[in-house]
């Protein structure tokens, strides 16, 4: 009983918990909307491209968070001007820019000599909270989400129907900026807990468990923030006795989670859609004993 | 019938001016060149065009969604944005770009028509949700409020989103292609529902495919083809050379006097149809053919059958 | 001057390096004229990141690394397939959640069994250090990729270009899917030496790209993509002794930056191109 307990007598496994479940909530209250709007592949994008922004900001001894908000939102706007102004598909010129700058990056991190630990903005850091940091993520986390929840409805509308949205006076493409905007602080704060790659994860998994699970936007919020939280608590904690890396614990954790609800969900579920069609092949059965045989049988009218 | 307006609003004139619209888009293709009409309430308008002619850059330019390089669109007198601001313009959108698996419900859609007239956390008022409840009985879904949008047909998926441009209380509805995939049954609930609404003075500009019922409930009509070719009072632009200019080689020809529903007697009737080639029935309920010629044997097996049947 | 830029080639490790950069990114050039016409450019991400758990697991069990990590990146696409085919979920989604599960997969492996995966070479390449039973693995997948590819491109033109009518004319479109997949799947091993699993997407997307905005004949797209995937690879490697080795920042900083001037200059598809032809429509509009 004590030794599972342990975990919780070290202030570090506490913080990371906090810290977790806080990305988790976030990460994945925004993921719901990224789901809807297509978007799963953006966080990709965004979060490799923090990396020349934080070397850069490094540089120039600015905050670290900082570059990389710039940076990832620079990604996400450069990609839209070259969409709108070339004739590549978006996918592709995702592509071309997200690696581009993460290339940049990998390339000014080569050349400075500094004491950021790669590993640690690929793979996350959270056992390694300094003091500051938990306080820092909490409160932003926290902020994150209060706008999120706050805007949901209009959120919710540009990803459903944006020229609606328009005729109704709300501006689609400040509402754009916003969810781009909102995109990169996620990440920037996921950062330390789970680093730039898994990242992506915890911004696409929680949100289509979600949406296989309800037919209602409410409820898909609900049940993705929970997985999430569940899963991070779960990820730090079990990580203590595995001693494997957290954040790879935690987005397994949702990964199993997904294989569930991707079973056994009621509606949509693999299961469920298999009964549903052989329900209605029996129901075709009983409704027709004797199937008619094409081609068989006398034609009744014409001659 | 939707309250809550003041009387003045009602019964100020609505109108729709486009006025030398120049639209082209960012690769240098010019979309739409000086294009005007002028429509004023209430009024039913087609807007009839082959696909790529502007239909869906004039749309996108009425609701504000591109910026024209040269013209401008009015609605009731006020550019775009502030007509946007007043919630006088109301889309409905083509099935196809409705994501139908989206998790919302039938009441949550024409809720978001509401939108505009809500306070900044869109939280409905009861007056949002009494004006809500009359659009949705006054399409007939009441009954299907808390259904999810992908569980409806066709007809009734069209309804909703109709009802949401009610609710929005729109002066100046956009229709795009309002009738695909939709049963004859709800075409007409449809094209009454219109007349209703233009009774009440509101301006409609429906994209259409269906020439067909264009004369039937259009009272305007609007050709285009990169620009507007012509426009007007449906009597006046619906003339077959109009027609063949809006779209050149795409239209079938039916010409009865060529055909072998009559022989040539002078009284020529042309059918046409942008749609697929039309099947056509003579009286005793055969076939008919667009050519005399190959037909021959049809027309005088017919002769006989007439002769020998006084 | 001329002394310490030609530094680089007096060692035999740097030589390797840049011959092996130039072939595998002349192959990936000619593969990523059929990705980016089919849209898959993040379908290479995704398998790119599959392949780590494999490479895990073919140590632990003592097989060579690219085996596993094909394996690893196959599955991974046919999971993706799978969902993708019996969910409503779209197919971004599906991408998303798939790579990423098995990427944590491998990570988890990595740092629950320690062995002597290096996550780094994993991750960003180490074709400075690479061993000539390496080389000879790469120049055979390389080589494979080739002569399939010299074989099948009239099939995958038209399969990227027009599923319906490839089926219509008799093609076999689940055999040539599963090729391209497994074309990509095991040149993204290949790469994986060489740029590493976070860039080697770019190698897949970029030269095409480029390629697409300067031309409008396939033929002609192949051809410039790959003379320009082996001239940034030679570059990059060469260019990467002077920046501590990372060959992959180095290779893919390169064609980013060919991609901006394709797409500021290119004669009928940059932007520049497309201002002025938009300005000439409108210099027309005040004449008449």
């Amino acid at each position: 009983m004590s030794a599972l307990l342990e975990p919780f007598r070290y202030g570090f496994m506490v913080d990371a918990m906090l810290a977790g479940m806080a990305v988790g909530a976030v990460c994945a209250v925004l993921s719901c909307f990224l789901v809807l709007k297509g978007w799963s592949l953006m966080g990709d994008a965004v979060s490799h491209a923090v990396l020349p922004g934080i070397v850069l900001a490094y540089i120039l001894a600015l905050p670290l968070a900082l570059g990389a908000f710039v940076s990832g939102l620079s990604c996400a706007i450069l990609t839209g001007y070259i969409r709108a102004n070339s004739r590549v598909k978006e996918d592709t010129v995702m592509g071309v820019v997200f690696t581009g700058l993460f290339a940049l990056g990998l390339v000014m991190f080569t050349k400075i000599r500094s004491d950021l630990h790669l590993d640690h903005i690929l793979f996350g850091n959270i056992l390694g909270l300094a003091p500051g940091d938990l306080r820092d993520t909490l409160l932003i986390a926290g902020a994150t989400l209060l706008i999120i929840l706050t805007l949901r409805r209009d959120l919710l509308l540009f990803c459903f129907d944006p020229a609606h949205a328009r005729t109704i006076g709300l501006r689609s493409g400040r509402l754009y900026y916003l969810l781009l905007s909102l995109l990169a602080v996620t990440i920037v704060v996921s950062l330390q807990a789970v680093g730039i790659i898994l990242v992506i994860a915890m911004l696409v998994t929680p949100g289509c468990v979600g949406y296989l699970l309800t037919d209602r936007f409410g409820r898909m919020l609900w049940i993705a923030a929970a997985t999430a939280t569940i899963c991070s608590f779960l990820g730090v904690y079990l990580s203590f006795f595995l001693n494997a890396s957290t954040g790879a614990s935690i987005v397994l954790l949702q990964a199993a989670v997904f294989l569930l609800a991707l079973t056994f969900a009621p509606k949509h579920g693999l299961l469920a859609v298999k009964r549903r069609r052989l329900a209605t092949a029996d129901g075709l059965m009983k409704d027709f004993p004797t199937a008619p045989v094409r081609g068989s049988g006398t034609p009744a009218t014409f001659r | 019938m939707i309250a809550a307006r003041s009387p003045e609003a009602m019964n100020r004139l609505h109108s729709l001016e486009i006025d030398q619209l120049t639209v082209s888009y960012a690769n240098g293709h010019v979309a739409l060149r000086d294009a005007s009409f002028r429509l004023s309430g209430g009024s039913i308008c087609a807007l009839v065009g082959v696909n790529g002619s502007g239909k869906s850059t004039l749309f996108k330019s009425i609701m504000g969604l591109l910026h024209p390089a040269a013209g401008f669109v009015r609605v009731s007198g006020r550019p775009v944005r502030e007509a946007l601001r007043e919630n006088l313009i109301a889309y409905v959108p083509q099935s196809e770009e409705v994501d139908w698996s989206f998790p919302v419900s039938v009441w949550d859609v024409v809720l978001m028509g509401r939108y505009g007239h809500m306070n900044f956390l869109r939280i409905p008022r009861a007056q949002d949700r009494r004006i809500a409840e009359e659009s949705l009985a006054r399409v007939s879904m009441l009954e299907f409020r808390d259904r999810q949008i992908g569980e409806l047909s066709g007809g009734q998926r069209k309804r909703v989103f109709l009802a949401r441009a009610l609710a929005q209380e729109g002066r100046v509805i956009l229709l795009d292609e309002p009738f695909t995939g939709v049963d004859v049954k709800t075409e007409s609930a449809i094209i009454a529902l219109l007349r209703e609404l233009r009774d009440e003075g509101h301006v409609m500009l429906v994209s259409t495919h269906n020439l067909g019922s264009v004369p039937e409930f259009c009272d305007q009509a609007v050709l285009i083809n990169q620009t507007v070719l012509a426009a007007g009072p449906t009597v006046e632009v619906f003339t077959e050379e109009n027609l063949n200019r809006a779209f050149g080689g795409v239209l079938r020809h039916f010409r009865f006097d060529e055909s072998t529903v009559q022989k040539h007697d002078g009284r020529a009737v042309t059918l046409l149809t942008d749609d697929e080639r039309p099947l056509v029935f003579g009286k005793g309920g055969h076939l008919e053919y667009s050519q005399r010629k190959g037909h021959e044997s049809v027309v005088r097996q017919r002769e006989e059958r007439e002769d020998s049947e006084p | 001057m001329i002394d310490t830029l030609l530094i680089p080639l007096r060692y035999e490790y740097m030589l390797k390096a840049i011959l092996v950069s130039g072939a595998i990114g002349g192959v990936c050039a000619f593969l990523s004229c059929f990705i980016t016409l089919k849209g898959w450019s993040l379908m290479g991400d995704a398998l790119s990141h599959s392949v780590v758990p494999g490479v895990a697991i073919a140590y632990y069990i003592g097989w060579p690394y690219a085996a596993g990590a094909f394996l690893t990146g196959l599955l991974a696409a046919a999971g993706m397939g799978f969902v993708k085919a019996k969910t409503r979920l779209r197919e971004d989604a599906v991408i998303g959640v798939v790579f990423t599960a098995f990427f944590a997969l491998g990570l988890f492996l990595i740092s629950r069994f320690p062995a002597e995966v290096d996550l780094n070479a994993i991750i960003f390449g180490n074709i400075l250090g690479i061993s000539n039973a390496d080389i000879v693995q790469m120049l055979l997948i390389s080589a494979f990729t080739l002569v399939v590819l010299g074989l099948k491109w009239r099939d995958l033109l038209l399969f990227c270009f027009d599923r319906t009518q490839a089926r219509a004319l008799g093609l076999n479109t689940t055999f040539l899917h599963f090729l391209l997949l497994t074309l990509l799947s095991a040149t993204a091993v290949a790469a994986l030496q060489t740029v590493g699993a976070v860039l080697v997407v770019a190698m897949f997307v970029t030269p095409g790209a480029t390629a697409y905005l300067l031309t409008d004949r396939f033929g002609r797209m192949i051809a410039l993509a790959v003379a320009m995937g082996v001239g940034t690879s030679v570059t990059g490697a060469y260019a990467s002794y002077f920046f501590d080795g990372s060959t992959g920042g180095c290779i893919v900083t390169l064609q980013s930056a060919l991609f901006v001037l394709a797409w500021l200059f290119a004669p009928k598809h940059g932007m520049i191109a497309a201002r002025a032809r938009r300005r000439a429509a409108g210099v027309m509009e005040a004449v008449a």
